[in-house]
């Protein structure tokens, strides 16, 4: 399915911004799963500098830095991506968990080495104490490894309520295990981390979610959001996604944008700023499909 | 060292009773008891010298250390306090024959890590074949993603190495521990040279000692060739923390050594990805950055977000090679402990040898089997945390109770990566001069190493530490250990060489002064400012003071007093209670901690904005400072204070202060750096002498000669007063001197002519012909003096008032308020800071 995405950050500050420095990861990228076929990235005021470039990651992500007096900022994300319907047949039958750890920390092969860097504790996916213990019911030795993330992502959908008053951007995940809520970002990170403590490996993605709505009424414009979800290495096939906020395998209604060990490393615009007072940030996304 | 002078005619051997600590190997003596040979010229000379002389001359060497302000700041000390350097008068001794295996061992280890670091950044082989454990890269904190696939300038990932040494009981060096990340030292180590070569000259000389200003030539070639442009004068700063740094005396130190810009990041700026220091007269490019900032706080964009000492866009700037960083953003990874058990592999597989040197012998419990042993082996092994951030203390598993042991036990099982474990080594043992006579304490050597071209050059020397005690487990400054020179003997005559300036037929002759950092700028502002502030208090209470001790036996009410005393109220900005008696009030203005206006506090102020400028003032005003410290040390009576005594010690501050004025006004060429600190003077005085006579003249006094004579006194007037004026104490001619008379260097107008001069030859940085605001409030302020009539000023209404005079001094003292903002609105406003911007926290997902 195609989908088209429009993803528009405005920055409103209360006094004037002298310079800004910007890290964007809006540029979806191209995996298995998906095919980004265009793409456009605006930025008003013109950014001074402006760099795209390739993370360790694999991500496209743009520098930019405007040096004019501004009030406010507009980073406007456009494009058009090809995705595919998620696989028909998972490896179920696969290796069990505790075997895929003791590859990951034994063996050197170029793709389980860089998936070995996804086992260790990150800045937003500490090991905090409680999550090995709250994720060891899906870990019985021996089981296929992802039936075992399939099982810990249905219990974390049952267990944890949506809740986008309860959390912000800096929860520690720790909390959100106490809080019993939280919104996808906390999800995916709790999830990731729980994986992790059991030595697996773990990635966060970002990225969009189409959604339908309600029978009977028509497509909000704008109204869409972010999305984040999570991603496990099965050696000798891949990174498999999985989506805690909705207890699904992500398909052709997911697009992802980017991957890293945590929100920290693939936040949609980040920015350092000198001057600016108070700010404000609005955000619009906008999936549409095309037919 | 307190040996007093024996009376007998031979003087006693300094060293004669010398021993070492059984079992371990000693730098001095042999096994059975004789002079190694590299140390037989020093002992003849030391013992040459005799005891008493020696002693002399290191009391003279202990005042260069404290009047140098060398010092070294302990972690964990709240209040920062700098504690005085400790070096000992015997140096550390090593011949050729013992240096040039550790040279070489040295060098090579150099040479392999700089490629551990390339590899690790880039393909990754010794992951990939197995060498190094990945944990140690994936698992590290000092693993920085962003900084992966970068490569430095010239392939230099270790401008600067150091490596600390220690030598086993057979006399074998092994290395403990690898510096990449911020290595410091080698300033205390040049540094203890100098004292050294100065308290014992010709002992320096006769011992063939290689010097060290050559190691620090090539340190500074090797850095200037890294920068990206082909300049003829590449700008180096060198990046330090700030004087919070445990270190910071010598980032001081070895920027003014070796003529780089000592900043902090809020000097710097990027822009049009490249960096650039903010100056007064604008921005001015760097082309490469000495950091003494760990690498993973240096840029809050792509590295850690809530670092307050990082530069914005840097690491865009350094991925489009627009400013070279020494050691490169990443060279901190290889900093653990941890990676020691496998160079010796890696040192197989990359250079296709083994290891010269070793390591000492280290357990990563990260892997299965050395974690075995160390559970095993726990209380005769020395734990340390794998990725430590900060200093870490080991753990001595000797000194473990048993509860103890189980209890580290159970945190190495939970997260065994986290844990390195070693062999204890016995250090090698060296004489340290104690007040009963010679004791072996056990030593390291911190070893130093520059890049040059294609090789790396070993420092002939080095910083030596030794143990505070003779079973001291630990040597280091932290656990309070001392520090010796290091002596590495030339086997030919030495060649002389030095970084010290020098006259010099083909450096260009220079007159900069526009080279001022804005942050300096302030900060010599702001020193002017207090050092002024403080000079006025202290005038203050020595008039209140003697005044008061001349009453007591004329046992009147004296208004003049009360005035004055208003004046001392407004000056530390507290409002005296009415319990406390004058005596009192005036004890607490000069010695309360709790007052923030207090002299004492403003002093305070005082000697710590200096220490933040301390490379831009000459070691003998510093010295000044220091002194100034020194003078309120001593407590007071608040109870029942002694006048006399606040008599004695305001005259002694009112001298010291004279002295720093002067010396620091005199020393300075006429450069930006004094234009502000006389600029900050000259408005404090003003903005003092205007405060004093709005409280004492604007209103009549019943005996107004009294109150005359004291405000001339305190303005340092009445002298000048009384031989114009013998007969009369007047007020118009009182106003006249200290309010207009513009060759009165105490007058307001005095002041006000001279800020108008500065105002005028300070960069500009507005365009056009307009004056700036400050030029404007200057003139404004300098006009309405030099219109004023004095005699009308000064005419009084039948309530004693006079409106006039406090019309123009409220005037002036809400404009020369707005003047120190104006200026600082345009020169010195540099001091904002970056900040994170938030990311939206409801931007994300709605269930399906």
């Amino acid at each position: 399915m195609k989908l088209r995405i429009v993803h528009q950050t405005e920055y409103l500050y209360t006094e004037p911004v002298s310079v800004s420095h910007h890290m964007a990861h809006l540029v979806p990228r191209n995996s298995g799963s998906q095919t980004c076929l265009t793409r456009e990235l605006t930025i008003s005021p013109e950014p001074a500098i402006r760099r795209e470039r390739v993370d360790s990651f694999g991500n496209r992500c743009v520098y930019f830095s405007i040096q004019e007096p501004h009030s406010r900022l507009v980073v406007l994300s456009k494009a058009l991506v090809d995705v595919l319907p998620a696989e028909q047949s998972l490896p179920f039958s696969g290796q069990a968990w505790n075997v895929v750890r003791q590859r990951l920390a034994t063996e050197h092969r170029p793709d389980i080495l860089s998936a070995y860097g996804f086992v260790f504790p990150s800045p937003y996916a500490v090991h905090a104490p409680g999550l090995a213990e709250y994720a060891r019911p899906s870990f019985a030795e021996g089981r296929p490894l992802l039936e075992t993330v399939a099982d810990l992502t249905k219990r974390i959908y049952q267990d944890f309520k949506y809740d986008p008053t309860s959390t912000t951007v800096s929860t520690p995940v720790g909390e959100v295990l106490r809080l019993r809520r939280g919104v996808c970002q906390d999800f995916a990170h709790l999830q990731i981390a729980c994986l992790r403590t059991h030595g697996l490996a773990a990635r966060y993605v970002s990225g969009y979610l189409l959604t339908k709505p309600p029978p009977g009424q028509a497509r909000l414009v704008g109204a869409d959001a972010s999305h984040a979800w999570l991603s496990v290495f099965v050696p000798e096939f891949g990174w498999v996604d999985f989506d805690p906020t909705n207890n699904v395998v992500p398909g052709e209604e997911h697009v992802q944008v980017a991957v890293g060990r945590d929100f920290g490393d693939v936040a949609p615009v980040r920015g350092v700023i000198l001057g600016g007072g108070q700010h404000r940030v609005i955000v619009s996304v906008d999936v549409e499909p095309l037919t | 060292m307190s040996q007093t002078p024996s009376p007998s005619a031979a003087p006693e051997p300094v060293l004669d009773r010398y021993e070492g600590a059984p079992d371990a190997y000693d730098e001095l003596r042999t096994r059975d008891g004789g002079v190694r040979e590299a140390w037989r010229p020093l002992v003849d000379r030391i013992e040459q010298m005799g005891g008493p002389a020696l002693s002399q001359r290191w009391s003279q060497a202990r005042r260069m250390i404290r009047e140098n302000g060398i010092s070294f700041i302990l972690y964990g000390d709240e209040r920062a306090q700098d504690r005085p350097w400790n070096l000992s008068p015997l140096p550390a001794v090593f011949g050729p024959k013992d240096w040039a295996p550790l040279a070489e061992g040295l060098r090579q280890r150099a040479t392999l890590l700089e490629m551990v670091l390339a590899d690790l950044h880039g393909p990754q082989n010794l992951l990939a074949e197995g060498v190094v454990p990945a944990a140690l890269v994936f698992g590290s904190p000092y693993y920085l993603r962003p900084c992966q696939g970068l490569a430095p300038p010239r392939g230099r990932w270790l401008p600067f190495y150091a490596a600390d040494v220690g030598r086993s009981p057979d006399g074998d060096f092994q290395v403990l521990s690898d510096r990449t990340q911020t290595p410091s030292g080698a300033g205390y180590a040049l540094e203890n040279r100098i004292i050294i070569s100065r308290a014992l000259p010709e002992v320096f000389r006769d011992c063939r000692v290689q010097r060290l200003a050559q190691f620090f030539n090539t340190f500074r070639e090797t850095l200037l060739a890294l920068a990206p442009r082909p300049h003829d004068q590449p700008r180096v700063v060198l990046l330090s923390p700030g004087p919070h740094d445990p270190t910071y005396f010598e980032h001081a130190y070895l920027a003014r050594y070796l003529g780089f810009t000592l900043v902090e990041s809020g000097d710097l700026t990027v822009r049009d990805a490249r960096v650039f220091l903010k100056m007064l007269g604008g921005l001015q490019r760097v082309d490469v950055i000495v950091r003494r900032v760990p690498d993973f706080m240096c840029d809050p964009l792509e590295l850690r977000s809530d670092s307050s000492n990082g530069i914005p866009g840097l690491l865009q700037a350094v991925r489009d090679g627009n400013v070279a960083i020494a050691n490169p953003l990443g060279s901190g990874l290889i900093h653990t402990p941890a990676l020691l058990p496998f160079l010796n592999a890696a040192c197989r597989r990359l250079l296709g040898e083994d290891l010269l040197l070793p390591s000492v012998q280290t357990y990563w419990c990260g892997q299965a089997k050395s974690r075995a042993y160390v559970l095993e082996n726990l209380t005769t092994l020395v734990i340390k945390p794998a990725f430590a951030q900060g200093p870490s203390v080991p753990t001595f598993g000797a000194t473990l109770s048993r509860a103890q042991a189980e209890e580290l036990a159970a945190r190495i099982t939970a997260q065994p990566q986290n844990y390195i474990a070693q062999e204890p080594l016995l250090l090698s043992t060296t004489p340290e001069l104690l007040a009963d006579g010679p004791q072996p304490r056990h030593s390291v050597l911190r070893a130093f190493l520059t890049a040059s071209m294609d090789k790396f050059d070993v420092m002939p020397g080095g910083l030596t530490r030794v143990g505070p005690r003779p079973d001291a487990l630990e040597v280091s400054l932290r656990a309070g250990g001392g520090s010796k020179d290091t002596w590495v003997l030339s086997e030919g005559p030495v060649k002389g060489f030095t970084l010290l300036p020098q006259p010099s037929d083909n450096s260009p002759l220079s007159r900069g002064g526009a080279d001022l950092p804005s942050r300096v700028a302030d900060n010599l502002f702001w020193l002017a400012r207090y050092a002024e502030r403080a000079e006025g208090i202290a005038r203050l209470c020595r008039v209140i003071a003697s005044r008061r001790m001349e009453l007591i036996s004329e046992d009147v009410d004296d208004e003049a007093l009360t005035r004055l005393l208003g004046v001392l109220s407004e000056s530390v900005g507290v409002t005296f209670d009415k319990a406390l008696t004058l005596d009192q009030a005036v004890a607490h203005s000069v010695w309360s901690t709790e007052w923030i206006g207090s002299l004492r506090n403003v002093v305070g102020t005082t000697t710590h904005l200096a220490r933040m400028v301390r490379d831009r003032l000459s070691t003998d005003t510093f010295r000044i400072l220091l002194a100034l410290e020194d003078e309120l040390q001593t407590p007071t009576d608040f109870e029942k204070p002694d006048l006399g005594r606040v008599v004695h010690a305001m005259d002694r501050m009112v001298l010291i202060l004279a002295a720093f004025a002067g010396l620091a006004m005199d020393g300075m060429t006429r450069g930006h750096a004094w234009r502000f600190l006389d600029v900050g003077r000259r408005l404090e005085r003003a903005t003092t002498t205007t405060t004093l006579l709005a409280k004492t003249t604007t209103k009549a006094a019943e005996r107004d000669d009294r109150l005359l004579e004291a405000t001339l006194e305190v303005a340092d007037s009445g002298i000048t007063y009384r031989r114009r004026y013998p007969l009369r104490m007047e007020v118009a001619p009182a106003v006249d001197l200290l309010l207009t008379d513009e060759t009165n260097p105490r007058s307001v107008a005095f002041q006000l002519h001279h800020l108008n001069e500065q105002m005028s030859a300070l960069p500009e940085q507005t365009e056009g012909a307009q004056r700036s605001a400050q030029q404007k409030l200057a003139l404004a302020s300098l006009t309405a003096l030099r219109l004023a009539e004095v005699p009308t000023l000064c005419s009084t209404t039948v309530a004693g008032e006079r409106p006039a005079l406090s019309l123009l001094l409220e005037r002036l003292l809400r404009d020369l308020p707005a003047l120190s903002d104006a200026l600082s609105g345009q020169y010195l406003s540099h001091s904002a800071v970056s900040r994170q911007l938030a990311s939206d926290p409801n931007a994300f997902d709605r269930p399906l």
